[in-house]
Order: structure tokens, then C-alpha cells, then sequence
């Protein structure tokens, strides 16, 4: 197995190219993609951790993230359907009306 | 360096690699679907290089087999157009968040310390279909239990939402 340091590493990549795509992009659905993007590099952590350990727990921990990534999915791109009906665009900074 | 490191480090290269593709593809949101699909592929074959094979498998049927084909999905429904989004309207935000996450990330790399524990001795059939589907009946039914009210919970909403009209 190649050392855990190198495992988070590779998460710590992967969240901080999510953070970068969450905060800096402007397309809702690309945003959601940035989330999904850090949730997994969580996952990957969790995933290494369970190896090292060997404690099934960090993997039955991993497959409810899967499980809130899903339903998260699902009513975020419900909401995103929702709102192009009503604004006629994905472009976050359409919907700014709560920014200060 | 063993096989299975060699393909850690392929897999781990992949993955980063269709990330920052994806995030820095500004013309084609299919395209950045397509790279996310990339991306959990690779972390699929990393999962299974740590000895989490169900976990790897199930990587492959909800990321990529139904999370990002609800994304197309969805794209393809807007029909979204690249016009929607005015290039260089304002430049330091984008420049304030890289400079944001990358302070975390500089918070996060002194805490990845060289006191990690060596990988434990495994039991027989460890994170295969029998372990894991073991432990999640017995020792944590109870969180799969509160997943499964909560999935149900989504599809309610997530009809709810994208309806035209609330009856």
C-alpha cells in the first residue's frame, strides 16, 4: 500500500480544486459538479483511513456520503430546473437578490 | 515501487487531472459532465487499490452511472448556451476565491503530519460485498435506515421541485 501522506494528499488536492470551482465559477450546475467533486475527496480520506486502520466503519461511513450525495444531487438540479423556469438562467449572479 | 503503487499514482494523477479540466472548462458544461465522470472513475480504481471493493464498485453505479447522467440530464434539458455567460465581468472574485482555497489548502498541508500509523493487518474479506453488506445490516442499520427516509425524503422534493405547477 503505498503511505496514507500520499493518500491525503491527493484529497486535499481534489477539495481544494472543488473550492476553487465552487467559489469561483458562475454556472450553478458546474458548482454542484464542484460539490460532488469535494464530497468525494472526503470520501478518499475516509477510504484511506479504513485501510490503515482496518475498520469497516470509515467505508459504511463513505457509502452515506454516496447516499446524502445523491438525494443533494437530486434536489439541487430540482431546484436548478425550478429556477431557469422562473429566471431563464443557470448564471448564479442572476439570482443575487439576498447578497447584502 | 509495486503495481498497485504505480496505479495509485496513475489513478491519483487521472483524477487530478479531469478535475482542474473540469473546473477550468468554461465553454461546455457536457464536457466538464464528461471530465467529472473521469474523475470518479479514477477515484473508483483508487478506492479499490485501498481495499474498498464494494465501495469502488458502488463509486462506478451512483457517481457515474447516475449522479453525472442526471447532470447531462439536466444540461441537455436547459439546452444551455455558452452566450449566458458574459466572459470577465468582474475578475477579482475569481482571484479572491483561488487565494481562499488556497489558504486552506495551506492550512490543511502542515496538518498531513509523517505520524500516520503503518497499515493494519487485514481480515479475510476485508471491504468486499460479504464484510461490509455485514456491518451495514447489523452494527449500522440503524444509519441506513435514516439514508433510506432520507433518499425518500429527496425524490418527494426533488418531484415537488421541478414540477410546473403545484396542484
Amino acid at each position: 500500500m503505498v503511505p496514507l501522506s500520499h493518500v491525503i494528499w491527493l484529497s486535499a488536492a481534489l477539495f481544494t480544486i472543488g473550492v476553487i470551482g465552487a467559489l469561483t465559477r458562475r454556472n450553478l450546475i458546474v458548482i454542484l459538479m464542484s460539490i460532488e467533486l469535494m464530497l468525494n475527496a472526503v470520501n478518499l480520506s475516509l477510504v484511506g483511513f479504513a485501510r490503515v486502520w482496518g475498520d469497516l466503519g470509515g467505508q459504511v461511513f463513505v457509502l452515506m456520503v454516496i447516499a446524502v450525495a445523491a438525494a443533494e444531487v437530486a434536489v439541487g438540479l430540482g431546484i436548478v430546473i425550478s429556477l431557469f423556469r422562473n429566471r431563464d438562467s443557470v448564471n448564479v449572479e442572476d439570482v443575487s437578490l439576498l447578497k447584502w | 515501487m509495486t503495481a498497485s503503487a504505480v496505479l495509485f499514482y496513475l489513478f491519483g494523477a487521472l483524477a487530478l487531472g479531469s478535475a482542474i479540466a473540469m473546473v477550468l472548462n468554461v465553454r461546455n458544461t457536457v464536457a466538464a459532465a464528461l471530465s467529472l465522470v473521469v474523475t470518479m472513475i479514477a477515484l473508483a480504481g483508487v478506492f479499490v487499490l485501498l481495499d474498498a471493493f464494494l465501495v469502488g464498485a458502488i463509486q462506478i453505479m451512483v457517481y457515474a452511472g447516475a449522479i453525472v447522467v442526471l447532470f447531462l440530464f439536466v444540461v441537455m434539458l436547459l439546452n444551455l448556451r455558452t452566450d449566458l455567460f458574459p466572459p470577465g465581468r468582474s475578475f477579482l472574485p475569481k482571484v479572491l476565491g483561488v487565494v481562499a482555497a488556497l489558504c486552506l489548502l495551506a492550512l490543511l498541508v502542515p496538518r498531513i503530519g509523517a505520524h500516520l500509523p503503518a497499515p493494519a493487518l487485514l481480515p479475510e474479506g476485508f471491504g468486499g460485498f460479504r464484510t461490509v453488506g455485514l456491518a451495514l445490516f447489523t452494527r449500522y442499520l440503524l444509519p441506513l435506515e435514516v439514508a433510506s427516509l432520507l433518499l425518500l425524503a429527496a425524490i418527494v422534493g426533488a418531484v415537488v421541485l421541478a414540477k410546473r405547477r403545484i396542484d
